[in-house]
């Protein structure tokens, strides 16, 4: 029996940590929503599989839970999922924020400069945010 | 051979089977090009293999009550995977997430555009 059990655990974790490395992938936020799901019906079969082990019966309220809770999650996250960029969903890499940082400041000060050389001065307007 | 260690055969091989139908979707969501078919890889644990498991929990605790709340387990998981499921497809299709060169039929986008076209054709009121 307790090789069965072992094997039942080892097949879980597996699952569990190949649909955690989708979500972490994933390209877009809806595959990370069905990885999630994946990962949060693992859980429910790890529970059934504890309390099959040790035979208690106190633990089920916990899966009605976790059936609904899975539920819930992945139907509000499909609601709010937008049409998004090109390479939006990815987690960017440390180069690229600086980069990215270095390019905004670049273009601030270049701003900066004109603005105080006078080329393009303007004069009034409302004042900056004002609702007409 | 009593019918205590039946039960606990049939409950090991069909914790077995949910087991391998959960490390099966992990394989395919990680594995799979698009979001329809991780979708489709994903949906194996959440219906045969979630029953299976709760299957073999009943027959090893073998009581009324548990029982009882496990096929609600069941029965709520019935009802709410395809709702979950469809709203994760219709999100994936409104937002471009689905390949048409990996489609073999494609009925929603026919079906839309014939909806278009007779709209255009109509004349004005």
């Amino acid at each position: 029996m307790s090789w069965i059990i072992a094997a039942c655990g080892v097949l879980l974790t597996a699952g569990a940590v190949l649909a955690v490395v989708r979500a972490e992938k994933g390209p877009s936020i809806l595959d990370r929503t069905v990885a999630l799901d994946i990962v949060v019906t693992t859980m429910i079969a790890a529970v059934a599989l504890y309390a099959a082990v040790e035979r208690r019966a106190d633990v089920v309220p916990v899966l009605v839970v976790l059936s609904l809770v899975g539920f819930v999650g992945s139907v509000t996250v499909a609601r709010f999922a937008s049409v998004e960029p090109e390479g939006e969903g990815r987690v960017r890499t440390r180069e690229e924020v600086a980069a990215e940082d270095k390019a905004r400041r670049e273009a601030e000060e270049e701003e900066e400069r004109r603005r105080v050389s006078g080329t393009d001065e303007h004069h009034g307007g409302g004042a900056e945010g004002e609702v007409r | 051979m009593s019918w205590d260690t039946v039960a606990d055969v049939a409950s090991a091989i069909c914790l077995l089977g949910g087991a391998f139908l959960a490390f099966a979707a992990g394989v395919g969501v990680l594995r799979f090009p698009d979001l329809l078919s991780r979708m489709h890889a994903g949906t194996k644990p959440q219906v045969l293999g979630l029953v299976l498991v709760l299957i073999g929990l009943a027959l090893r605790l073998r009581s009324g009550g548990a029982v009882w709340a496990l096929v609600l387990v069941a029965i709520f998981q019935m009802l709410t995977a395809p709702v979950a499921a469809h709203m994760v497809g219709r999100a994936g299709y409104r937002t471009g997430k689905v390949r048409n060169d990996l489609l073999v039929v494609d009925e929603l986008t026919n079906d839309l555009d014939r909806v278009v076209r007779e709209d255009d054709e109509r004349p004005p009121a």
